[in-house]
């Protein structure tokens, strides 16, 4: 069972590793996308400071989102997938490798950048750490609802819109969560019962979305 | 030698597996529940808008209440039968299930479009806006969401069979994060009257007000079933359209 597990996670962050240019993409989209609020909406310090938790939230997510698309594409269109359905390895630990693979190659580097953006749209210095603390327990979860839509759609040409479709009315809560302790610690406000409820989330995911996954998987393999 | 299985449920109970079965049988049921529903919708209708009393409040306006309660409260328990459904076509492989998931996602969603809209309509005189960025609002338009994910995810694939399966995985999976959404919305917000029917209480309101909202609700759910049995018939005869019992029924 475990032994699977560090098989796949390893295998895929050295395919992440021989391809660093697809890994930079999240990041960069990242930061782009938080540099078009001020130069859209307002450069006014305050105002910034007000829409900084949401922002960073938001771009944080979607970045995550748009990523999902190749989670699994590769090893579809190459046949691993297929061996990996019909081994008698758990898929279940399959599914929790990749996931955990696509968030140590996206929400991890994400949420090591968000300290530096939180700067520059004005995040109070307090807020910050409670800003790495809710993408950290936040980002997994993205990651593990993320990999069933990716996983119902790799079958098809053209997931990538689609993924979006079906996966963002589920990332609702998570977002709320996440930007709220954010908010709340900058209006120096008591933050646990937000990471409680952001940690509750993240053992969920973890427990049941590999199972969502991996039947999701065999389903797209079969088609 | 092959053993039969002994039967706990009555016969039409299995029949209803079989799509040749299931379209009998809803033919037989589907008169019945066709007058139903206009009996129980027209007596509801003339009812709430003529009889019911006024709200000493609201006056007139509250009457939206008898199409936007029920209205909300069917994409609720359309989103439940779709997604029992779904479990249902998965585990056991059942065709007609997934036939029955199928054809509940764009009723459902235009039931909760009518929640939202006619919600629209009565927050404009009430409390002075169209839109409100309220708990119980933005939980009904994350259910429209679902069922647009839903039937973009059906549509999206060549084969009825694979995409009833994966259709069914996203249900199952958004019915475990409804109430999630509800409650993390619920926190997050909340200008919203609470719910108008609970079960275990008695209605806040006068008996001739909930009276024809009863009613409505009950014409509600019988026209969903109209609906689910006329569609679940065209998807019967729609995918079947090669057995040989199909040409009995159009010759």
């Amino acid at each position: 069972m475990l032994r699977i597990f560090w098989a796949e996670l390893a295998k895929d962050l050295l395919l992440a590793f021989r391809r660093r240019g697809d890994l930079l993409n999240p990041l960069l989209f990242f930061a782009m996308v938080i540099a078009l609020f001020p130069l859209g909406v307002s450069p006014a310090a305050d105002f910034l400071t007000q829409l900084a938790p949401g922002v960073l939230w938001v771009c944080a997510l979607l970045a995550a989102l748009l990523s999902l698309d190749n989670l699994f594409k590769s090893d579809y269109e190459d046949g691993t997938l297929e061996q990996l359905l019909l081994s008698s390895e758990s898929t279940y630990m399959v599914a929790i490798a990749k996931s955990l693979a696509h968030w140590l190659t996206t929400g991890l580097p994400l949420t090591l950048l968000a300290p530096l953006f939180a700067m520059m749209l004005f995040l109070p210095t307090d807020a910050i750490p409670v800003l790495v603390i809710s993408l950290l327990l936040g980002t997994p979860t993205l990651s593990m609802i993320g990999a069933i839509a990716a996983a119902l759609t790799v079958g098809l040409k053209k997931g990538g819109m689609l993924i979006s479709l079906l996966v963002l009315p589920l990332y609702i809560p998570v977002l709320i969560f996440g930007a709220s302790a954010v908010q709340a610690s900058v209006q120096q406000l008591p933050v646990n019962a937000y990471f409680a409820i952001l940690g509750a989330m993240l053992a969920l995911s973890i427990v049941l979305a590999p199972f969502a996954i991996s039947a999701s998987l065999r389903i797209s393999v079969s088609n | 030698m092959a053993t039969t299985k002994k039967q706990i449920m009555p016969k039409w109970f299995y029949l209803m597996a079989s799509p040749k079965g299931c379209y009998q049988i809803t033919g037989k049921l589907l008169p019945t529940f066709s007058v139903l529903s206009i009996l129980l919708l027209a007596i509801g209708l003339v009812w709430a808008l003529l009889f019911a009393p006024q709200d000493y409040q609201q006056g007139n306006s509250f009457r939206i209440i008898y199409i936007h309660v029920p209205a909300a409260i069917l994409a609720q328990s359309i989103y439940f039968t779709m997604a029992i459904a779904g479990a249902i076509a998965i585990v056991w492989n059942m065709k007609v299930a997934d036939m029955v998931a199928y054809s509940c996602a764009p009723i459902g969603a235009s039931m909760a479009l009518i929640a939202l809209f006619t919600g629209a309509i009565w927050g404009k005189p009430t409390w002075g806006t169209w839109w409100e960025w309220d708990a119980r609002l933005t939980s009904m338009l994350i259910l429209l969401f679902l069922y647009f994910g839903v039937m973009a995810l059906y549509s999206a694939m060549d084969k009825p069979e694979t995409a009833g399966k994966a259709a069914a995985i996203l249900s199952i999976v958004g019915l475990v994060n409804i109430p999630i959404i509800k409650y993390s919305v619920d926190w997050w917000n909340t200008l919203h009257q609470s719910a108008t029917f609970k079960l275990t209480e008695k209605p806040a309101m006068p008996a001739e007000m909930w009276l024809p909202l009863l009613i409505m609700v009950l014409g509600f759910y019988c026209f969903f079933a109209v609906n689910l049995m006329m569609r679940l018939r065209n998807e019967i005869l729609r995918r079947e359209k090669r057995a040989s019992w199909i040409k009995d029924v159009i010759n």
